[in-house]
């Protein structure tokens, strides 16, 4: 019967106090190691990401990989053992792992402008720090400002974003691991939200397709939102760095 | 779009795992007057909804206690205890702190879901303020503060706020709990208890006799009464330790002192007797309970006893009857685990219809529920003269170690004792049937008269208004969902047609109609009154197949050989035109009559026919044929009294709709089950497991049958076998106690079971489902949606393919359909008794149970089942009980189960609430036990039986046509007696 629990009150709040359409809170911050070419850590709310990039670089392993148009993006997800409130070691090759791989590789191609460095290629590790929810959003997020700040060209942002249903009938964003559980399914969106182009899209359960286009098009508001945040961080980033070069100063 | 809040986390420790969540505070939370400019500010600001009043100018809460206009903020603990007292129109501006309503619905989901239809009224002006996200009210919890402790903080932060926020209102706490009073009144916060504010309120009506009494305001301090219960920790602890258990209590209806509780992982329930043994559990109510050693363990009394207390201290009559428990002999064969009830680990309280019982004098009264399983409340009033004249409702607070009967709140009155409609609302209100008035909301969704068909749904139907199809159906029926139709369509095919009221598309999916549907799950039938599903311009016009008129139908089309044989199925939806809307006996003389020869008389020989074989077929396959006594009151329509009970007559052309009825919900289960495997909504009817057979088994033993209960076959054929010459109903009254083996069948989507148990055991088919009666029934509304899509008539909706929506939602059609069917029951006896009142008959009967000291007997003319006690009290029995043979003995006459006797019926009226049968033997005669036939006739026995009865029949009907004539329902006794005897 859990199925029944009103994930909105009928004071329009929902169970932590954000309103349907209201984002948690994001903090992040770029270039948080020294040692890979770009690095970014994230939280969305109490999802805690870290990102690091190497490259482009010589293909490893191998020349016959190597691809004489494109760049290789290759993605690794990892969750760290203390990420969830149970304690569980995750080998570097599981299912879910690879799956997330798969999903982030989809997600970066779309934004990379790959075929400027034929013949390399790009490393992106993520590692989830703590899981509480919209696991894949945050890495993708985070992706995208170690991408930056590696200065890997991008066509824009890419940005990921979750959205469900409360109540079956309100859309809400960016679903915390609490309304994951308790509340139907989700839907997670990645997408370049300038251009308005979906790059990916899964569902946890499936969706009637009466309901689908309200969701997405939450879904999609939460990733332009999204981008909205990240820009003020990369822009205050660069102002940060160029003021010891005096970039900042320049308009 | 949005804004981010400074935010502060909350840890929840769980027990291994660690559960951080997130808490965001806010700045856009408003207090909810409109007349505050910095909260309109917010919420212009933020354009959040519209601002409504919260609150209202007009209502003023008048209390001696305070000075003026003043608004309410409750405790927890108020809206848990005092709800009775919330829900009177006398409260409005309260404030619904969000902590308040989150601990409620941790703490009781009922009463949380009446605090919300409170807030969500409009009218009563409850505020829901959400202080545990407002910036200025949210406060953190102290390491090693107790969740009640920091819940009581922060309720009494919000009224600082709002005394601080609005220093020209007056807010007043209002709480239960003395400690909180106190701390709250050092804080400077107005407080008082409820039980305070009510006796003081200007006016305060009649509310102060809804006050829950949960600090034992009653001024009883004798002795205890009980053992102490022992607390929770200790409870749930020696269940741990395996030395208590834990299950629901069951009390005996027949023997008050008596209960039983079944406990999981054991193979009987555990019995529990006396005041010991029971210890103030009540019905229902979840209990630990210890185990006596074995050689104390005993046997079920078997013996029938009734709480005759009337008095609080006075509990010898109790020690009486405890005594004549501790007589009863143990049977030894029949030793089962017994114990006594050392706690309680939930109270299933709820509401209890009943009356006062007579006779007190004073404020404190004793109600005496109608149910049975229920023990006599203490309550207090002082409307007492009043309320003995009235049905009740009453509720239990507590139960005190020093009081024999539990304490109590007067809620509602329902009207006067032994009026039709106020017992039509007792029964409706003890079986939880929904029957308001349809709101405006509901009415709204109806189609605007006059109604047309339009080209569109020509266009989108098939048209067979050409055909000649009928509907046959009980007299008076006005909501008609199945018509018929069979002709010849060549030499060696036969077509069929069973066509169904399209509720489906009047009824939309997610409109407020759907939902009340949806709600309400069926109509339930009472004796003089219909609770209707769906308003009556549908049930009674629109849906309705009437004769002569067009009307849009989900058709099921069968060809069918004259083997009846099915050789192709379709469904379509249609426009039909009914020939003719018949009884089933108006069918039958049909049938009947050679001379008819028209298309009607053609198509209804047709289906009779093929009917007759589908019936064979189905017994075959080991269907069931089942008894039991239904029976039909014939109402005055004038004084609604009722003049005549009768078993109800059935024809051959009951079953021949019957037959297609099936047919046609099986060939729906199989079409909606292939095109929806997980989200079809089936019905099934559960295997009974085999110790549900024993009493029959040991009856059909006792009578030298061998029932064989292995398969529903076997059972079928044996059954059949099981036929007595000497007595010919003998074979019915096996059934009827077959018909008692059974379980319930249910509703349930299929995606939710095994294939296999997708079995209905009374129909022995492997797939079933209900088609055929979308005006009455929600499940066939869902059954017609689905149907529809498969033959792309329509289209889905979310919740038609949800899994477990669909789970919830045969969850509440099962219990709604358990309940309606109980309610019609109670109806019929209702009716019976009020049929009975002031007459004395001599009835034909037939013995159902031995007892040690009773005979169960039933009268199936009434569908009555009473007892005929073989003692009276103190004396002693004539009787000698054979407890092998199950028989009782006196002289040379010996009962035994299924024999027939004459009783003599009477109503005992002394007491009003258990308005009870008197039973007396008349035949066969037992010198100092049976009483003379009413009528004195030469030789009475038993060949003149039959013909005696039918001369009393007619005698009453006699009488019942002068009570006509005279319309006076208040004649009285003697009067009756006096025409009896010019008779
Ligand atoms: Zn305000």
């Amino acid at each position: 019967m859990s199925r029944k629990k009103e994930l909105i009150s009928n004071i329009g709040l929902r169970l932590d106090g954000r309103r349907a359409g209201e984002l948690r809170r994001i903090r992040c911050k770029l270039g948080v190691f020294s040692e890979p070419d770009g690095s970014a850590y994230i939280e969305q709310g109490l999802t805690k990401v870290l990102a690091a990039v190497y490259g482009p670089h010589q293909v490893r392993g191998g020349r016959s990989k190597a691809q004489h148009d494109s760049a290789i993006v290759n993605c690794q997800f990892s969750m760290a053992v203390f990420s969830t409130g149970e304690r569980k070691r995750r080998p570097r090759g599981d299912r879910k792992s690879t799956e997330m791989s798969i999903h982030l590789h989809q997600a970066l191609v779309a934004a990379i402008k790959v075929e400027l460095y034929p013949w390399t290629q790009i490393d992106v590790y993520v590692e989830v720090l703590h899981a509480d929810g919209g696991i894949y959003p945050a890495c993708v997020n985070a992706a995208t400002l170690a991408l930056i700040d590696a200065g890997i060209p991008l066509k824009e942002y890419v940005c990921a974003c979750t959205a469900s249903l409360a109540n079956d009938d309100i859309p809400m964003i960016d679903i915390s691991h609490q309304e994951e559980v308790m509340g139907g399914p989700t839907l997670t969106v990645a997408a370049l939200p300038m251009s308005k182009k979906v790059v990916l899209l899964e569902m946890s359960q499936r969706f009637h397709v009466d309901h689908l286009p309200k969701v997405l098009k939450t879904a999609l508001q939460g990733c332009v939102d999204i981008k909205n945040i990240l820009d003020v961080t990369v822009s205050n980033n660069v102002k940060e760095i160029g003021s010891s070069t005096r970039w900042g100063n320049m308009t | 779009m949005f804004t981010t809040k400074s935010f502060i986390k909350k840890n929840k420790i769980g027990n291994f795992l660690k559960n951080v969540r997130e808490h965001y505070i806010r700045d856009d939370i408003v207090c909810g007057f409109s007349s505050c400019y910095s909260c309109q500010n917010i919420q212009n600001n933020q354009n959040i909804g519209c601002s409504k009043d919260n609150f209202s100018s007009n209502h003023v809460n008048r209390c001696k206690l305070v000075e003026g206009n003043h608004y309410l903020i409750l405790d927890t603990n108020v809206v848990l205890n005092q709800m009775d007292v919330l829900e009177d129109n006398l409260f409005g501006n309260v404030i619904i702190l969000h902590t308040v309503l989150n601990e409620v619905k941790h703490r009781s989901l009922p009463i949380f879901k009446r605090l919300m239809s409170i807030i969500d009224n409009p009218s009563r002006h409850f505020y829901v303020f959400t202080n545990d996200h407002h910036k200025d009210t949210f406060i953190h919890q102290e390491d090693q503060e107790l969740i009640n402790d920091y819940n009581d903080r922060c309720i009494r932060k919000a009224c600082t706020w709002y005394h601080r926020h609005l220093p020209k209102e007056k807010f007043v706490f209002l709480t239960e709990d003395n400690e909180s009073k106190r701390i709250a009144l050092e804080e400077n916060i107005m407080t008082f208890s409820m039980s305070e504010y009510v006796h003081n309120l200007s006016d305060k009506h009649l509310v102060e006799d809804k006050l829950a009494k949960v600090s034992s305001s009653f001024p009883f301090t004798g002795k205890d009464i009980y053992q102490a219960h022992m607390s929770l920790v200790e409870l749930l602890e020696g269940i741990r330790g395996g030395k208590l258990y834990q299950g629901t209590f069951k009390a005996s209806r027949e023997n008050f002192l008596e209960g039983y509780i079944n406990v999981d992982g054991f193979d009987d329930p555990i019995i529990v007797q006396g005041r010991e043994g029971l210890n103030r559990a009540v019905d229902g109510d979840i209990v630990a309970v210890a185990l006596f050693e074995k050689e104390h363990w005993t046997s079920p009394t078997e013996i029938i006893l009734e709480d005759e207390g009337v008095v609080e201290e006075n509990i010898d009559e109790l020690v009486e009857k405890e005594k004549e428990i501790k007589k009863a002999i143990k049977k030894k064969g029949d030793i089962k685990p017994t114990g006594k009830v050392v706690g309680v680990i939930r109270r299933k309280w709820r509401q209890y219809c009943g009356i006062l019982e007579g006779g007190i004098e004073g404020v404190y009264q004793l109600f005496v529920p109608s149910n049975r399983s229920i023990p006599k409340i203490r309550i207090e009033t002082r409307q007492a003269e009043f309320l003995k004249t009235q049905k009740l409702i009453v509720t239990i607070d507590s139960w005190p170690q020093n009081s024999r009967y539990p304490h109590g709140h007067f809620v509602r009155a329902l009207g006067v004792i032994g009026h039709q409609d106020t017992e039509n609302e007792v029964v409706l209100l003890e079986h939880d049937v929904p029957h308001s008035q349809f709101s405006e909301e509901v009415l709204r969704c109806l189609p605007k008269l006059p109604w047309v068909i339009t080209e569109e749904d020509e266009s989108r139907r098939v048209d067979l208004r050409h055909i000649t199809i009928c509907s046959v159906d009980p007299p008076g029926c006005t909501d008609i969902d199945d018509a018929l139709h069979c002709r010849i369509i060549d030499d060696n095919k036969l077509e069929v047609g069973v066509h169904i009221a399209d509720v489906s598309h009047f009824i939309r999916p997610g409109t407020a109609i759907d939902l009340e549907a949806a709600s309400r799950a069926t109509t339930v039938y009472l004796v003089n009154k219909r609770i209707d599903m769906v308003p009556e311009l549908l049930s009674s016009n629109l849906c309705s197949l009437r004769g002569g008129e067009e009307r849009f139908a989900f058709s099921c089309i069968w060809e069918m050989d004259y083997e009846a044989n099915i050789l192709s199925t379709k469904f379509h939806k249609s426009i039909i035109k009914s020939k003719s809307a018949m009884t089933y006996e108006e069918a039958q003389l049909i049938i009947d009559d050679k001379t008819k020869n028209d298309d009607i008389a053609f198509g209804l020989r047709g289906l009779n026919k093929l009917a007759k074989i589908l019936k064979t077929r189905r017994l075959e396959k080991g269907a069931l044929v089942l008894a039991s006594p239904e029976v039909k009151i014939h109402m005055d329509s004038e004084t609604m009294e009722p003049l005549e009970v009768e078993v109800k007559k059935l024809f051959e052309t009951n079953s021949m709709v019957e037959e297609f009825m099936l047919l046609a919900n099986i060939s729906v289960a199989e079409k909606i089950l292939q095109d929806f495997p997980d989200c079809a909504m089936l019905r099934r009817h559960p295997t009974p497991p085999s110790t549900n057979f024993d009493p029959l088994v040991k009856a059909g033993k006792h009578l030298g049958f061998d029932i064989q209960i292995d398969s529903g076959k076997k059972l079928a054929v044996s059954l059949d076998q099981a036929v007595s010459d000497s007595n010919p109903y003998l074979n019915t009254m096996l059934r009827i106690l077959a018909t008692r083996c059974m379980l319930q069948a249910v509703y349930f989507p299929s995606g939710t079971l095994q294939k296999s148990d997708f079995f209905h055991y009374g129909l022995a088919v492997p797939l079933y489902t209900h088609f055929t009666s979308p005006i009455r029934r929600y499940a066939d509304i869902i059954v017609h949606r689905l149907l529809a899509v498969s033959c792309g008539a329509d289209s889905t909706y979310p919740d038609l393919l949800d899994k477990h929506k669909s789970s919830d939602l045969c969850q509440n059609l099962n219990y709604r359909n358990r309940m309606a069917q109980y309610a019609g029951r109670a109806s019929v006896a209702f009716n019976t008794h009020l049929f009975f009142k002031g007459k004395i008959q001599d009835e034909e009967g037939y013995v159902l149970f031995v007892k040690k000291n009773a005979l169960q007997i039933l009268l199936p003319k009434y569908g009555l089942e009473c007892t005929l006690y073989l003692s009276k009290k103190g004396d002693e029995s004539l009787f000698v009980y054979d407890e092998e043979e199950q028989t009782q003995k006196a002289g040379n006459v010996v009962f035994h189960a299924f024999d027939q006797v004459t009783v003599r019926v009477s109503l005992d009226s002394k007491n009003i609430q258990h308005e009870k049968f008197v039973l007396q033997l008349v035949y066969p005669y037992i010198e100092g036990f049976s009483v003379k036939p009413l009528i004195e006739s030469e030789g009475a026995d038993k060949s003149n039986m039959e013909q005696q009865t039918m001369d009393y029949q007619d005698k009453c009907n006699e009488q019942v046509s002068t009570m006509k004539k005279n319309k006076r329902k208040t004649q009285s006794n003697n009067e009756k007696r006096k025409q009896k005897k010019k008779v």
